[in-house]
């Protein structure tokens, strides 16, 4: 077989290159295939998920499954559905993703540009803390937001995930701050920029493409996050996750596996939706903030 | 020279500082003070030397826990990656409809992002991107040399990927470590306690068995089992990347 | 005498462990066009950054202006700089590029409008106002760059390599204003470069540097005519001077290279040779020449290149290659052999341990 340089596109098929679609056509089939089964039995009523494969299409249509994921399941004791999960997980979200990655980008940016003395054996810490087991912090953690008061509320949930956000967030800051050029920044401090003033003027303008990496991670990220809201939120503050959890295993009653998948895809859904709106985005920031690791 | 020569800098690392101290250095500290004690409920300082730790070792069930975590963790970490970098190296080939395929193997990433940076998704983005990055000067000696395709791929394209590579099977490892909510979500560590992992150990001493000592005694070997892997990575990258660069 | 306008006092640099800078000073007039030469790694670009105040010192102080500005930030310094990749603010238009040091330190709107004005009148960058850098040529870039200097006031401007990133038109286009510029504001401008045509073109005085230490301070003409020791005589000068390793003879006043006897009665500096002293002969490519007089060393041409203005001749001697620069009429071709001669007045004969100058 010849060799094709990566460059120009090749005029006609070569077995090679249809084996190839083939491969990558099986990749994405088998992608694909538990979304397929997600929503097909999602649309199915019970008796005919009992009685047929689950790769079949549905005979009949039927709806119902999820209105009542939305707002009639049963998450414990209480039958509201993933609704009130749903406006949780947002109340936790956004200001979770506004506070990481705000004092990630600083935190970046000060690494990258201002180091002092000692700077790095912190960012060394920092970096460690990515790889500590969550469930080696969880309970002393939720000892330190019960001595601050915040333990169970809204303020401590943001804060524990601003904490397991940071290091790999300061990490691909960083990165990315440090592909700049360092003459720009020189430049910046002659023309009489400060810390604030540099970080504002110069750097924000150009971190669009790092800052979308960030925050389709963070929200991807907390929206999907289980174990800690289940530990920190407080009942009051559950976010959705959780409350598919309540209602996928049910200790009582029928499973209703129609309802679970609805369920399940509603709760997908935020980070589907972000992730489609800026995969391109996606792979080029992620690229800026790895190459230089 | 000035002693507090860049302050601004400092003030705006303090939380950054403060939280890896308390929490991350604090957590890891306290923990393994109390994995020493005979902690139930609450956290009590009764001092046991290393009997939880002990009895840890001598659980049919944290065996289990950590075989799984192993067998899983490798097939994980490998399967990621080799699947990855084939697909990234497939798409990269110019084929049509490229961003189609692109954004269903991103997909299941966006879903499962939550409890793991991973998944053959990730490694793909990340591979496809250091090669989009490659200059397409090497690619012409290649082909003037005549390097078959596959073994410019293995041998001068792998190894030119190589800071990928190394954020990849990091960010994989550390993840599958705490595979705690996936495991939970499949099969709640069932039948039995087959599927348990270390994590969901963990979790079920500190909250439904209220036996703290033994949770934190788990934890700390977690930890440990997380810096073992880490430790020659860490170790060549920041030490002997350095000392190389110095010269 | 003329003023001192910026003044380097034994300022040492380390980077971890490297030393950079050693000890290092250096004075620079009022209005002088000083350039820092030397090749990759010699400190010369650290140097730069030091005296702008973008790296802390190790030890020395640094003045501008009877002013020790050792610890102030960069922005306090007067200074204005020129970077090699330009370092444009890539989301600004070229406009606020110019006017961000002056919106930094607040200066009333109609004042920067003025100095706008004025600097892109200087540099003819009126049209391109409007635009992002990402819209302009490299040429255009560099001059925005340097218009960005200009309309600070600076009481010294710094230029880093800057058209080391332009092809070979352009920068000699940039040269010749930076030159222009130079005699119509008359400010301070230290200017860092490996290119020697830039060095020697543009420069008052020019610092050849090596390892963080300064070789030679001196006029762009006494460095390339009297090069302080073998380092600079090598650097300077393209193709770069010719050297032949030698031994005095003092009765005869021959240096001895292999066969062959060079006669250097004529030499500046010949009593401080010692009789049987090794030494090296440096010699320029057009400081020799063909002829047949009687102190000649026959040898044969081995490659000829035309360079339009002038024909570079290559030959050796003792199996040592020797270049000969001649003017582009004259016709020679391969294994001609000719007969040359050195105008010894203007050689240099270094020592061969210390590489002095003799």
């Amino acid at each position: 077989m010849s060799v094709i340089p990566s460059g120009p596109r090749p005029k006609h098929l070569t077995i090679g290159r249809i084996g190839m679609y083939c491969f990558i056509l099986v990749c994405a089939i088998f992608f694909l295939m538990p979304l397929y089964v997600m929503v097909i039995t999602s649309l199915k009523d019970m008796d005919e998920i009992r009685a047929a494969n689950i790769l079949n299409l549905p005979k009949e249509l039927s709806f119902y499954s999820w209105p009542k994921a939305w707002s009639q399941a049963c998450t414990g004791f209480v039958c509201e559905g993933l609704k009130p999960g749903f406006f949780n997980s947002i109340k936790i979200t956004v200001p979770s993703v506004i506070v990481s990655v705000g004092l990630s980008a600083i935190n970046g940016y000060a690494l990258a540009f201002w180091r002092f003395k000692g700077a790095y054996f912190f960012f060394g810490l920092c970096m460690f803390g990515a790889f500590i087991p969550y469930q080696v912090m969880v309970y002393p953690l939720l000892k330190i937001e019960d001595a601050l008061g915040i333990y169970s509320t809204l303020p401590g949930i943001i804060l524990v995930h601003t904490i397991f956000g940071m290091p790999i967030l300061t990490l691909i800051f960083r990165n990315f701050y440090a592909s700049l050029p360092i003459d720009l920044f020189k430049a910046a401090r002659i023309d009489g920029g400060n810390f604030v003033k540099i970080f504002f003027y110069v750097i924000i303008p150009m971190s669009t493409p790092i800052t979308i990496v960030a925050v389709i991670l963070q929200v991807t990220g907390i929206w999907n996050d289980f174990l800690l809201g289940l530990v920190f939120a407080g009942r009051d503050n559950q976010p959705m996750t959780v409350q598919l959890n309540n209602i996928v295993q049910v200790d009582y009653g029928v499973a209703e596996y129609n309802v679970d998948m609805s369920a399940t895809i509603l709760t997908s859904l935020v980070p589907l939706f972000v992730y489609f709106i800026s995969g391109r985005w996606f792979v080029r920031g992620i690229a800026a903030g790895a190459i230089k690791g | 020279m000035p002693l507090f020569r860049n302050i601004a800098s400092m003030i705006a690392l303090l939380p950054m500082i403060v939280i890896s101290l308390t929490v991350f250095v604090g957590c890891i500290i306290y923990s393994f003070v109390y994995s020493l004690t005979n902690s139930k409920l609450v956290p009590v300082m009764n001092y046991v030397g290393f009997d939880q730790y002990e009895r840890l070792f001598k659980q049919r069930k944290w065996d289990v826990a950590v075989e799984n975590i192993f067998i899983y963790g490798f097939v994980f970490t490998i399967g990621c990656l080799v699947i990855g970098f084939l697909l990234a190296v497939l798409i990269d080939q110019k084929i049509r409809g490229e961003s189609l395929f692109r954004t269903i193997f991103l997909y299941p990433y966006a879903v499962c992002i939550a409890a793991v940076w991973q998944g053959a998704g990730f490694v793909m983005v990340l591979m496809l991107a250091g090669l989009r990055g490659i200059d397409e000067d090497i690619w012409k000696s290649l082909s003037i040399e005549g390097v078959a395709k596959w073994k410019s791929y293995l041998f001068v394209i792998l190894p030119m990927l190589r800071p990928m590579v190394v954020t990849a099977i990091v960010l994989i490892a550390a993840g599958v470590v705490k595979v705690y909510d996936l495991i939970l979500a499949l099969t709640s560590g069932g039948p039995g306690y087959a599927t348990t992992t270390p994590a969901m150990y963990v979790m079920e001493n500190f909250f439904s068995r209220a036996n703290l000592g033994q949770a934190f005694a788990a934890s700390i070997i977690m930890f440990i089992s997380v810096v073992c892997i880490l430790a020659p990575w860490a170790f060549y990258e920041f030490y002997l990347r350095n000392k190389y660069a110095a010269n | 005498m003329m003023k001192n306008n910026v003044e380097v006092k034994n300022i040492s640099f380390s980077y971890g462990k490297t030393e950079i800078l050693k000890d290092l000073s250096l004075d620079i007039r009022e209005g002088e066009f000083m350039v820092l030469l030397g090749p990759s790694g010699c400190g010369k670009t650290t140097l730069l950054n030091c005296i702008a105040g973008l790296l802390d010192l190790t030890d020395g102080q640094i003045w501008i202006e009877d002013d020790n500005v050792t610890w102030k930030e960069p922005k306090d310094r007067h200074i204005g700089m020129v970077f090699q990749s330009y370092a444009l603010y890539p989301s600004m238009t070229v406009e606020k590029n110019l006017s961000f040091g002056l919106r930094m330190m607040n200066t009333p709107k109609n004042i920067i409008n003025k100095k706008i004005k004025k600097a892109s009148n200087l540099l003819q960058i009126n049209e391109l106002l409007k635009r992002k850098p990402s819209q302009l040529s490299g040429g255009q870039r560099q001059r925005v760059a340097i218009g960005r200097a200009l309309v600070r006031d600076a009481k010294v401007f710094l230029f880093d390599e800057p058209l080391s990133n332009l092809d070979a038109k352009l920068r000699a286009e940039l040269r010749y204003e930076i030159k222009k510029l130079h005699r119509d504001l008359s400010n301070t401008m230290i200017y860092v470069t490996h290119d020697q045509i830039e060095a020697m073109t543009l420069a008052d005085r020019i610092s050849v540097m090596k390892d963080g230490l300064i070789q030679q301070l001196d006029t762009p003409k006494q460095i390339y005519n009297k090069p302080a020791n073998l380092f600079v005589a090598g650097f300077i000068g393209s193709p770069s001077m010719n050297f032949l390793n030698a031994k005095f003879d003092k009765t005869n006043q021959n240096l001895i290279v292999g066969k062959q006897h060079i006669n250097i009665a004529n030499y500046e500096n010949i009593n401080n040779l010692i009789d049987g002293q090794e030494v090296v002969f440096g010699i320029r490519p057009e400081n020799i020449k063909i002829d047949k007089n009687e102190n000649t060393i026959q040898c044969n041409v081995e490659l000829v290149e035309p360079m339009g203005a002038d024909t570079l001749v290559w030959t050796s001697i003792e199996g040592t290659p020797i270049s000969i620069r001649l003017e582009g009429s004259s016709n020679y071709n391969l294994n001609d052999e000719i007969n040359i001669s050195f105008d010894i007045n203007k050689s240099s004969i270094f020592d061969n341990k210390s590489e002095e100058r003799i």
